[in-house]
């Protein structure tokens, strides 16, 4: 394993040394994760064929979208398990929004295969349809009708009878927290309330799966906490998949995660993985008063250090970025190396990487040309 | 069919019940009201032989209400839903395409009769003010209302149509519009084109709509007239609900 993070190491060094590259992004991206992470053996980085067994309510099978010349979708397999609640990640974009679109058998992929609960979206619409509540992104809604109306409509839709469509509109009304606005249009309604008429839309028949697209988007904090919560309160009689590009939001809500990035899917596992992994490679922040020229020699000839990065602070400080070599703690070596040359040490602190910063990192395009 | 009912009441209602919906009912009235003035005065003292309908139809505003007002009518049906995502909503609901395009349809088929209603208000003031009810048979009135029904079909599903290929309201209108003035001219194209034994002329005579329409305002109803608007209808519908299905294709 250490040997495997040593040459981990020097395969980024490799790839962040070699200026164009002629890879486009997306592999630049998953390069980048690969050997940002050294890909663990046992754990399925980016794709989880061979488990396609039939008890997933998802499976995705090389699934690609192609609009004119451009692919949003570039034939990508995942698989979702009953009762998961999955997240979505990725930038603007990256293909989350057709991915659901397809998933939800509104679109066409242009090929590949997805199964909902085992029947194919392509040629079982039907079937799939009355399995999934989808909110779609920006949460179109009938401005003109009440909100009870306009849930009575969509059950009724969803080919509930009357009785019934009565039932569990009640029911929805309650689980959502609408029932101070139910006989209110919809149009008047703050965006808050307006979400989760969406989200009790999506609810109303009672769907084994539920696909959310961006379903906190444009919220305040205190809505999306409730938006949150009531999310969460779904694991395990549903199967949700919501997509997101905010990120405390999958850490609290979602049992895993998939990380799309130019129309490929680059990580799927559970956020406490991801970090555990991302752990190794944490971050020293030293502010040290030296002559600059004599301080970046220093850190040159330190062993332990991987990758420095010095910046002026104020008066005769310098700020140094410092990742270690396999993961190690470098503050004990920085601590001596200002003994031993007497220069003055004020901060020494470590970053442990978040969930935002494995994003970012597997994310960000391009950067390796900047450096 | 239960789904049929079920988007049938909401198009209606968002035709009944919106303040779109009333301006192009008075928009309706006050040119059917135009056309009433230009018969009155038109008729004066006289005593006249023909039919009223006949006379109304004789104004030409009828071909201006159908021109203008169907497109008006059917341009919200898909257009609006695709430009506010709600589209996408009803899409992904087990619904199936064919109960989509037949509510849609229907709804703007009941809302163009319902707007084409004050009409019969000018036909009561005639009949009051001339005592004749000769003036007013049950008969011609039946006539012309399907002439305008039938006619009406033929352009409600072309605005569908039109609704259905376009974004946004304002390019479906347009659409609907081109396509209506396209199969007037036909039309004209059609009446001033002798008959004679060519296959080409008989065929597009069939696209005599001034006949068909004149036909029915003195109530007569033709067999033909009734099966090309029926025929029209449904291959205009026929090609919307394909419209529809494109989206699937890959």
């Amino acid at each position: 394993m250490e040997r495997d993070l040593c040459q981990a190491g020097r395969l980024r060094r490799r790839v962040v040394n070699l200026p164009g590259m002629g890879m486009n992004a997306a592999a630049r991206a998953r390069a980048r994760w690969e050997i940002l992470f050294a890909r663990p053996r046992g754990i399925c980085v980016y794709s989880l064929e061979g488990k396609m067994d039939g008890t997933h309510m998802i499976e995705v099978n090389h699934l690609t979208k192609r609009y004119g010349g451009r692919t949003a979708v570039n034939d990508i397999s995942f698989t979702v398990a009953r009762g998961e609640i999955v997240g979505l990640l990725g930038p603007n974009g990256a293909g989350k929004s057709t991915t659901m679109r397809m998933l939800s058998g509104f679109l066409p992929g242009t090929s590949g295969s997805v199964r909902i609960g085992g029947f194919d979206v392509a040629h079982e619409a039907d079937d799939v349809r009355r399995r999934i509540g989808y909110m779609p992104e920006n949460n179109p809604l009938h401005p003109e009708m009440r909100v009870r109306e306009y849930l009575k409509f969509r059950a009724r839709l969803k080919g509930l009878g009357w009785c019934e469509s009565r039932r569990r509109v009640q029911v929805v009304i309650e689980q959502c927290g609408l029932g101070d606005v139910c006989s209110r249009v919809i149009g008047q309604l703050s965006k808050g309330y307006k979400q989760r008429v969406g989200l009790a839309d999506a609810l109303v028949h009672e769907p084994e799966l539920i696909i959310l697209d961006e379903p906190t988007i444009g919220l305040d904090p205190q809505q999306i906490r409730s938006v949150r919560a009531l999310i969460k309160n779904l694991a395990g009689h549903h199967t949700v998949l919501i997509s997101t590009h905010i990120l405390p939001e999958v850490e609290m809500m979602c049992g895993r995660v998939l990380i799309m990035f130019g129309g490929k899917v680059l990580a799927s596992d559970t956020p406490e993985n991801l970090q555990r992994r991302m752990s190794g490679g944490s971050q020293v922040i030293a502010e040290i008063a030296a002559p600059e020229p004599d301080l970046r020699q220093a850190l040159d000839q330190l062993m332990e250090v991987e990758r420095w990065d010095v910046s002026p602070a104020d008066g005769a400080f310098f700020r140094c970025a410092l990742t270690g070599l396999n993961g190690s703690d470098l503050r004990p070596a920085i601590y001596q190396l200002a003994w031993r040359q007497g220069w003055m040490l004020r901060e020494l602190t470590r970053s442990r990487y978040s969930l935002e910063d494995i994003y970012v990192q597997v994310t960000q395009p391009g950067t390796e040309d900047l450096e | 069919m239960r789904v049929f009912w079920t988007l049938l009441r909401r198009e209606l209602a968002s035709f009944f019940l919106s303040f779109q919906g009333y301006v192009i009912i008075a928009a309706m009235t006050l040119l059917v009201g135009l056309s009433f003035v230009v018969l009155v005065a038109g008729v004066g003292n006289d005593p006249f032989t023909e039919p009223v309908t006949e006379m109304f139809y004789s104004t030409f505003y009828f071909w201006l209400i159908l021109l203008l007002g169907t497109p008006v009518i059917t341009m919200r049906l898909f257009a609006h839903e695709k430009a506010t995502g709600t589209f996408e909503t009803l899409m992904t609901t087990p619904v199936g395409d064919l109960q989509v395009v037949a509510a849609k349809f229907t709804a703007a088929l009941s809302f163009y009769m319902v707007s084409w209603l004050p009409l019969m208000g000018c036909l009561l003031v005639v009949r009051h003010f001339t005592s004749q009810t000769a003036a007013l048979d049950p008969g011609t009135v039946g006539g012309v209302y399907l002439g305008i029904l039938l006619l009406g079909a033929v352009f409600i599903s072309l605005g569908c149509l039109a609704s259905a290929m376009s974004q946004t309201q304002v390019m479906s209108a347009i659409i609907s519009f081109v396509l209506g003035v396209s199969l007037f001219s036909l039309a004209f194209l059609a009446k001033s084109t002798p008959v004679n034994d060519h296959w080409q002329t008989q065929a597009i005579s069939t696209f005599n709509l001034f006949d068909q329409m004149h036909d029915f305002a003195r109530g007569a109803v033709d067999s033909r007239a009734v099966v090309f608007s029926l025929s029209t209808t449904f291959f205009f519908l026929f090609l919307n609900l394909r419209v529809l299905e494109s989206r699937r294709w890959k």
